[in-house]
């Protein structure tokens, strides 16, 4: 499990130039992160170094990430929904 | 426990598009600059702006400056000063060439000119024919200025403080500014700035509402140090809704669905828009669209079990149609309302994209306070961008001129401050240091009151109930009964965590101070304008009243009272353009 701390940095990794990005990194943190698989968790840590027109262009629009790892999360990110 | 201090000539608190074009100024000069960002500066809200900024370069249609002047003059409802309207539409024109030659990769024509697209508002030959004056770099503009100025800062050694969150301006008994009080994010310490001069650049407030576009950041720090210094806030009642926002959640669902074909209905499948405006109907502009969607809510004829919302239809245009040209859209459905928009109806909702006003300022980026029957600069304090009033937006800001009004007041501010730090620092007041300290332990109070979360939610709601698109008097009086009340329990907020290492809670608390503080200038402005003008509407007062109210408020914190001052309608060189009805 991470620790209270971890998520509390992740938390503030979160926050980003673009409402879309804030609620789709968010949502995940708070509901998926910490059962995630640790390859899942890297890869998550991962993509939050990622640049904000990235993010969108890999979350919202038609680019995937190259990287298998990054391809796998986005996917999973793309389907989240409302009631997630 | 001493607090640690540092020194700089130079102070910004902020690195979107402003501040950073503040720091850079002063980039070849032997000056200590320091940034402070509670963000990573590349992720600040600027990089969201993504249709771009406005220039009269006449690369593809005939434009000139004072085309532009006179559209943004209109586009504000006469509210703007066309001083700094002016300032600000010539000094255009070598902004978005300096941006280039600095590396912004703008999009192109074939004659190797920088490419412009029309946008709404934007004529020729002073309200003619469409013009087209938006600069864009494809679909990043925001973030290719923000990258841009951030490595040219990093060039100039500008010292950055990433992941600070500032706390209060510092002031001495003169009401002189003399740095800040922050805080580092990852362990909690606090840190005092000193400066000779410091730049608010901390963006805008669209978080006070529920339903807005902004991002989370985006919680009014600036604005809310500035009132708790004794400055007011100015024409805050004037904030700019987007119409078709996803509904609850506030992600912008660009009019370009509109403009494709699709169309709004209420719960009896009405497109009600052709009661509201039966020529343009559903590309009426943005704040005719907004309140009928508010008034079918109001009415009755809202959707969904809450009956909250409208729905924009566009299933008919067909998946080709939709994954073509508007691309993101069924994600953003997707993800957000949970709905395939080429399927099924997305839920809409007006949602709170731009704050018009902020803190006072002349053309020079100076803070401005009233003094006797006139005005005085606050010695050391500039605001520049979203946070600030210069005022060039006035009641109504035009799409691509706010990329432009932080750029150049940015600019301009960092030009103005330069001349004033020869001067040695000013002594520090520790009774402003102890208050700004209280302000930040005040969060180690123990006890199980309300959440920070809870206040929020609350407040937001009761923002967008009484105090957004659909302003009676009867509504909103009631509102900031609910503002007030909920402003009161704010002093019973506790925080159940109390570590120091990357608290967010902490800081979460300290931007809910920011957002009542910005809320309440908001309504209580809102109250007091007895008009239409802009996206200020009211359905009580639905006429513009330039005799009693072509003015600016001021809204001071203490006693939430409300002052005002002239519109400058001179301009520096040319004609005045006298009020006319804004009709397009
Ligand atoms: C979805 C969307 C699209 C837009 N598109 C366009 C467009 O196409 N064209 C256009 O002209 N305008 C557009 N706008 C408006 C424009 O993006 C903003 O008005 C502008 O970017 C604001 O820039 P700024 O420099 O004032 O502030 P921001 O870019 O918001 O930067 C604020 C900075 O202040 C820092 N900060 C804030 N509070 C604190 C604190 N307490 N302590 C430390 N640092 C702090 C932040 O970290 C950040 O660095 C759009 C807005 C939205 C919401």
């Amino acid at each position: 499990m991470p620790s209270e701390r971890e998520l509390a940095r992740l938390r503030w990794q979160c926050r980003r130039g673009m409402l879309e990005l804030d609620e789709i990194l968010l949502t995940y943190l708070e509901r998926h992160y910490a059962t995630a698989a640790a390859a899942e968790q890297a890869a998550f840590r991962c993509l939050l170094g990622e640049e904000d027109p990235q993010l969108q262009r890999w979350l919202l629009l038609d680019e995937r990430p190259a990287d298998a790892r990054l391809h796998a999360l986005v996917e999973r990110l793309r389907r989240l929904t409302p009631t997630d | 426990m001493t607090l640690a201090r540092r020194r700089f000539d130079a102070l910004i608190i902020g690195a979107g598009g402003a501040g950073l074009n503040a720091a850079l100024q002063l980039a070849d000069s032997d000056f200590r600059v320091a940034v402070v960002s509670k963000v990573f500066p590349t992720r600040s809200h600027t990089v969201a702006a993504q249709g771009g900024v406005n220039a009269a370069l006449a690369n593809v249609l005939p434009d000139n400056w004072h085309w532009h002047m006179f559209d943004t003059v209109k586009g504000s409802d006469w509210l703007g000063d066309q001083d700094a309207i002016e300032y600000m539409c010539r000094e255009a024109i070598p902004t978005v060439y300096e941006l280039e030659h600095a590396g912004v990769p703008f999009s192109r024509l074939d004659n190797g000119k920088i490419y412009q697209r029309a946008f709404g508002g934007q004529s020729q030959n002073f309200g003619g024919p469409q013009a087209a004056r938006t600069c864009a770099a494809a679909d990043r503009t925001g973030h290719a200025i923000l990258h841009t100025l951030y490595q040219q800062n990093l060039r100039a050694r500008t010292h950055f403080f990433d992941e600070y969150f500032a706390i209060d301006l510092i002031r001495d008994d003169e009401g002189a500014i003399l740095g800040a009080l922050v805080l580092e994010i990852e362990n909690g310490e606090p840190l005092l700035i000193e400066a000779k001069a410091t730049v608010l650049a901390t963006g805008g407030c669209g978080q006070v509402f529920r339903t807005t576009s902004n991002a989370h950041i985006n919680t009014g720090d600036g604005m809310a140090m500035a009132l708790r210094a004794g400055i007011p806030l100015m024409d805050m009642e004037f904030f700019q809704f987007h119409p078709t926002g996803i509904a609850g959640k506030g992600m912008l669902i660009t009019e370009g669905v509109r403009g494709e074909g699709g169309y709004l209905i209420n719960k009896d499948g009405e497109r009600f828009m052709e009661r509201y405006a039966p020529n343009a109907k559903d590309l009426a502009s943005r704040d005719v669209v907004s309140r009928a969607i508010v008034t079918e809510v109001k009415e009755g004829r809202g959707c969904g079990p809450n009956g909250d919302h409208v729905l924009l239809k566009l299933d008919h245009l067909g998946e080709e149609i939709i994954n073509q040209r508007l691309p993101g859209i069924r994600e953003t459905g997707r993800i957000f309302a949970g709905v395939d928009a080429a399927k099924e109806p997305l839920p809409v909702f007006p949602t709170a994209h731009y704050a018009m006003g902020g803190i006072p300022t002349d053309r020079f980026g100076r803070v401005l306070v009233p003094h006797g029957t006139g005005e005085e600069v606050v010695p050391g304090l500039y605001a520049a961008g979203e946070c600030a009033c210069v005022s060039v937006h006035g009641a109504n800001r035009l799409g691509g001129n706010s990329l432009l009004d932080i750029l150049v007041f940015g600019r301009a501010a960092g030009l103005d401050l330069r001349e004033q730090l020869g001067r040695h620092h000013r002594p520090l007041d520790e009774a402003s240091v102890e208050q700004a300290m209280a302000r930040l332990n005040r969060w180690d109070r123990k006890g199980d009151g309300p959440t920070v979360r809870e206040l929020r939610d609350a407040f937001r709601k009761a923002m967008e109930d009484h105090a957004g698109v659909f302003r009676t008097e009867e509504i909103m009086s009631e509102g900031l009964e609910q503002l007030r009340a909920l402003r009161e329990e704010l002093d019973a907020v506790c925080l159940r965590d109390h570590s120091r290492i990357f608290n967010t809670a902490r800081i979460e608390a300290l931007e809910l101070e920011n957002l009542v503080d910005c809320g309440m200038a908001i309504a209580v402005s809102a109250l007091a304008r007895r008009e239409s003008r802009g996206a200020h509407s009211r359905p009580d007062y639905p006429e513009r009243d330039d005799v009693n109210w072509m003015k600016h408020t001021l809204y001071f914190r203490e006693g939430d009272r409300l002052d005002y001052k002239p519109v400058h309608t001179r301009p520096l060189t040319v004609e005045s353009f006298p009020p006319k009805e804004r009709v397009y």
